[in-house]
C-alpha cells in the first residue's frame, strides 16, 4: 500500500517539477511549485516525521509561496508570457543535467548502503529535546544563530524593499 | 522506513528534482523563476537529508535537525530575495536577468 502512495508521490513530484520549470506562465510556474512542496510533505508524513511534514507545509506552503505569489503580483503582469531561452541551448542544459544525472545514479547504485531496519518512531519532543540540549551532539548554538539570522533577514528585507524613493519623500517634507 | 521501498529509489526521485531544479536555474531568464528553480534544489537536498537519517542512522536526529536549519535559512533566503527584486524593480522597472547589469542601488 505504501508502496503505491510513494509511486504516486514521487510521479506528483517530477511531474509537477517539469511543469514549474516549463511553464511560460509565472503565476501557474509559481502553483506547479507548490504542488511539489505538498508532494514532499507527503513523502515525510509517509516515512513518519510527522512534525517535519508539518513544518514543511507551514514554512513552504504556507509562508514562502504566499510571499512569492505577493512578488509575482506586485512586479509582473498576468498575461505577459515569459521568455524563453534558445532551443539549442535549452537542449545543451538538458543533455548536460542529464549528464549530471547519469553521474549520480551510478554512483548511488554502486554504492552499498548499510540500511537499519527499523520503525522507530519519533515524538517532536526529542526534536525539541535535541534542539535545546548543551550536552555533546546538542544544537542549542547554531538554533540561537538561526534566530539572530532570522531577525537579521527581517531587518535587512524592510530595509531594503523600503528603497530610495521613500527617504526622498521624507526628506522634502522636512 | 516506507515498507517495499528502498533507499535507492528514493535517492533516484531526489537526483531528478535536484537535476529539474539545476535545468530551471539555467534556462530561466525571470528572477522570480530562478528563485522558484533554487527552492526545487534545497528540497532534493533536505529530503536526501531525511531519508540518510531514516534509513541509515535511525537513533539519531542529525539529519532532521539540520533539514529544519534548511528550511529556517531557505525561508530567509525567499524573504530577502524577493525584496531585493521589488526594490529592483522600482529602480529600473524589470525582473529580467539581462536588464540588472549595476551593483550599485
Amino acid at each position: 500500500m505504501e508502496k503505491y502512495i510513494f509511486y504516486i508521490l514521487s510521479f506528483i513530484i517530477i511531474a509537477f517539477a517539469v511543469a514549474s520549470v516549463s511553464s511560460r506562465k509565472m503565476l501557474r510556474s509559481v502553483i506547479y511549485l507548490l504542488f511539489v512542496l505538498c508532494g514532499i510533505a507527503g513523502i515525510y508524513f509517509l516515512i513518519d516525521y510527522n512534525f517535519l511534514a508539518a513544518i514543511q507545509l507551514t514554512v513552504y506552503a504556507g509562508g514562502i509561496i504566499v510571499l512569492i505569489i505577493f512578488s509575482v503580483l506586485l512586479v509582473h503582469h498576468i498575461e505577459m508570457e515569459l521568455e524563453m531561452a534558445k532551443v539549442s541551448r535549452k537542449i545543451l542544459t538538458a543533455l548536460v543535467c542529464s549528464l549530471g544525472l547519469g553521474v549520480f545514479l551510478y554512483t548511488i547504485y554502486n554504492n552499498e548502503f548499510v540500511v537499519v531496519e527499523n520503525q522507530i518512531t519519533t515524538s517532536t519532543a526529542d526534536i525539541g529535546g535535541k534542539l535545546l540540549s548543551y550536552d555533546a551532539g546538542g544544537f542549542i548554538l547554531p538554533f540561537e544563530v538561526v534566530s539572530v539570522l532570522l531577525l537579521a533577514a527581517m531587518i535587512g528585507a524592510i530595509i531594503i524593499a523600503k528603497g530610495r524613493k521613500l527617504n526622498d519623500k521624507n526628506e522634502e517634507a522636512l | 522506513m516506507i515498507a517495499g521501498i528502498s533507499i535507492y529509489e528514493i535517492l533516484t526521485v531526489t537526483s531528478i528534482l535536484f537535476f529539474i531544479g539545476i535545468y530551471g536555474f539555467i534556462t530561466r531568464k525571470n528572477l522570480i523563476s530562478v528563485l522558484i528553480s533554487i527552492e526545487l534544489i534545497l528540497n532534493a537536498s533536505v529530503i536526501n537529508f531525511v531519508v540518510i537519517n531514516k534509513y541509515l542512522y535511525p537513533d539519531m536526529l542529525q539529519g532532521v535537525i539540520f533539514s529544519i536549519f534548511i528550511i529556517a535559512v531557505a525561508a530567509a533566503e525567499t524573504a530577502l530575495a524577493v525584496s531585493i527584486i521589488i526594490n529592483l524593480y522600482r529602480q529600473i522597472s524589470s525582473v529580467e536577468v539581462k536588464d540588472t547589469e549595476i551593483m550599485k542601488y
